[in-house]
């Protein structure tokens, strides 16, 4: 696989994964108001999956949703920081999803700079939504800011969100959060919680021969 | 009755529409508070059958489309809550009395789902019954509850399409596939003849006579088995009941549902009641701090 | 506190009230606005007010039939029809 599907399936990899530990908040959240809020933007991350998807797809001859369901769970480079449950903790969730889009913003910034036009015209495009995301976050961040728990949570998850950009642009993450680079929990096979995660994310799928409609 | 509630019967009876700041009986506020915050529970424990489906949907059009349907029960228990409170009842205590099993929620949403066939079904024909009940609800005397039921019903439109979609998909695939559905419809048949209550005649129904709803519950039922039997049949599919026919009068026929297994279901003792309950109690325990620091606050 | 919505559903069209909903401050109830009315697409622009700031009005005492300020205070038809009647005869 060449470098630019490589790139796209780890972008689309960290959106489905994400997308999918935010919905499961769907029905549950501290209040309904931020129930229906947090759903959207779960629902705008696996759409940027899906997006993302679609143009690692072309390239490689297949399709956003054979890319999304029917790898082996070995083949998956999401970051370790998306792929943690952190439900029923909101304050974690919060932490995550403040890094999370701190680092996002930084690798679409990035990216819309790209040579390719296809590339930097989905971040262009990605961006306009994530501007949304980051409204959101920060509101949280105002409330929950000065809560020891909340503290507490970005100083456990601080190495994982280092681990979702390329060494070179961790500089400009720490800089924008406001903490010491430090060594970041990186991209890997991942393990066997993952393994659960897609055993249980494809059982449907599975269940049916592949190229069978649902 | 008093002639103040007398006067206000009639001008309900003659098509008369009340708000929130208006006089009303307290019979009327108790039975609207009542029958309300029972829909908004429904709309909030309806979310808890569907939401493990988010993450085994089999492809990502279709989690797009099942988040996008559950996020609009949570929407729809929201705008019902906030028509309660209005009359008098905030939503903590509607939450408490839920969770501690004081107040109910509706029959559907007491059974467990056991495959991606139930996803169809429920968002297909839960949904199709439901939105029979809730454009009757267009009509309620109480105006604010009726507003929220266009906002509701024109959000259902979009279920079931994907319920028929999901369902269509499954019917037109593999044998297994096609099994899903039928195997979903058997067990959902009998909640479903249930869904819309025992047949008491309108005349003698509370709700009816104080026009907080205009249509009887067996009028629903009809409309649901005229509307949905032939397009499920024309799939192929059997629906389990075997004395279901139209009359030459145009009158559904039907084996009389269990209605002591009704009231059992509604009262707590269906099949994943207090599991729900206690998933809710739990996860409301869990995020109660946060609640508290944001909203309360602020009131 | 609760927040009321109105939402425009076309430019150029009035704006309408949506519902309303708890947010503990401007930031969030305009989150909230945007998810619980436009993410279909259903609205062009939102106000977003908090419902203290709104005050009903119900009484509007009109005790001496002032009608004269609507149009059904004006019945012109009999006058119409003399008037149309005298300029037919006056015309040479």
């Amino acid at each position: 696989m060449n470098a630019r599907a490589q790139l796209l399936l780890e972008l689309a990899d960290d959106e489905l994964i994400l997308g999918w530990r935010n919905s499961e908040w769907t029905g549950i959240a501290p209040f309904l108001e931020e129930d229906v809020a947090f759903s959207s933007i779960a629902q705008n991350e696996i759409g940027h999956a899906r997006a993302l998807y679609e143009l690692a797809a072309a390239e490689l001859g297949t399709d956003a949703d054979a890319l999304a369901f029917d790898r082996s769970p070995e083949g998956y480079r999401c970051a370790p920081l998306v792929q943690l449950r952190l439900v029923p903790d909101w304050a974690r969730t919060i932490a995550r999803h403040v890094l999370y889009e701190t680092a996002d913003a930084i690798r679409i910034e990035r990216l819309k700079e790209h040579d390719d036009a296809e590339l930097a015209g989905i971040a262009a495009k990605i961006e306009r939504e994530e501007v949304y995301h980051r409204l959101h976050a920060e509101m949280w961040l105002d409330r929950l800011g000065a809560e020891q728990r909340y503290a507490d949570a970005v100083e456990e998850l601080w190495p994982y969100a280092l681990g979702v950009l390329s060494p070179e642009l961790r500089p400009a993450l720490a800089e924008r959060v406001g903490r010491e680079e430090i060594e970041a929990v990186e991209r890997a096979a991942p393990g066997v919680e993952f393994a659960e995660l897609w055993n249980e994310m494809t059982m449907v799928r599975r269940s049916a021969p592949a190229g069978a409609q649902w | 009755m008093g002639a103040r509630e007398q006067e206000f019967l009639d001008y309900v009876q003659g098509g008369g529409l009340v708000e929130t700041d208006d006089w009303m009986p307290d019979e009327y506020r108790a039975r609207l508070i009542k029958f309300i915050e029972m829909h908004g529970n429904s709309e909030l424990m309806g979310v808890l059958p569907e939401r493990d489906w988010i993450l085994r949907a089999p492809t990502l059009q279709r989690k797009l489309a099942l988040t996008a349907k559950i996020q609009d029960e949570v929407g729809h228990c929201q705008l019902i809550y906030r028509v309660v409170e209005d009359l008098g009842k905030p939503r903590e205590r509607c939450l408490d009395d839920l969770i501690s099993g004081k107040s109910k929620f509706h029959n559907v949403f007491h059974y467990p789902t056991k495959s991606w066939g139930d996803v169809g079904v429920i968002a297909w024909l839960v949904d199709a019954a439901a939105i029979i009940s809730q454009k009757a609800l267009l009509k309620c005397s109480y105006a604010p509850y009726a507003r929220v039921m266009k906002k509701v019903c024109w959000e259902e439109s979009f279920h079931i399409l994907h319920g028929r979609d999901t369902v269509l998909a499954m019917v037109t695939g593999t044998p297994e596939q096609r099994e899903l559905v039928q195997e979903a419809l058997d067990r959902w048949w009998e909640p479903l003849m249930h869904f819309h209550g025992t047949p008491i005649p309108a005349e003698e129904d509370p709700m009816v006579i104080w026009k907080i709803k205009s249509q009887a519950n067996e009028e629903a039922r009809q409309q649901f088995l005229e509307g949905y039997v032939p397009q499920i049949r024309e799939l192929g599919l059997e629906i389990p009941d075997p004395r279901l026919r139209r009359n030459a009068d145009g009158v559904w026929q039907y084996s009389e549902p269990d209605w002591d297994k009704l009231t059992a279901v509604v009262t707590g003792h269906g099949p994943a009641s207090q599991e729900r309950l206690e998933f809710r109690r739990l996860s409301r325990a869990e995020t109660d701090w946060v609640s508290k620091i944001v909203l309360a606050e602020a009131a | 506190m609760i927040w009321e919505v109105f939402r425009q559903e076309r430019k150029g069209q009035p704006f309408t009230h949506g519902g309303s909903f708890h947010a503990p401050d401007q930031a969030f109830a305009d989150a909230y606005a945007r998810e619980f009315y436009a993410r279909r697409g259903e609205s062009v622009a939102l106000w977003v007010v908090p419902r203290e700031a709104i005050t009903t009005i119900e009484e509007f005492p009109d005790e001496f039939d002032l009608k004269y300020r609507r149009v059904d205070g004006y019945s012109i038809k009999a006058r119409l029809k003399e008037a149309r009647e005298r300029a037919s005869t006056a015309a040479p």
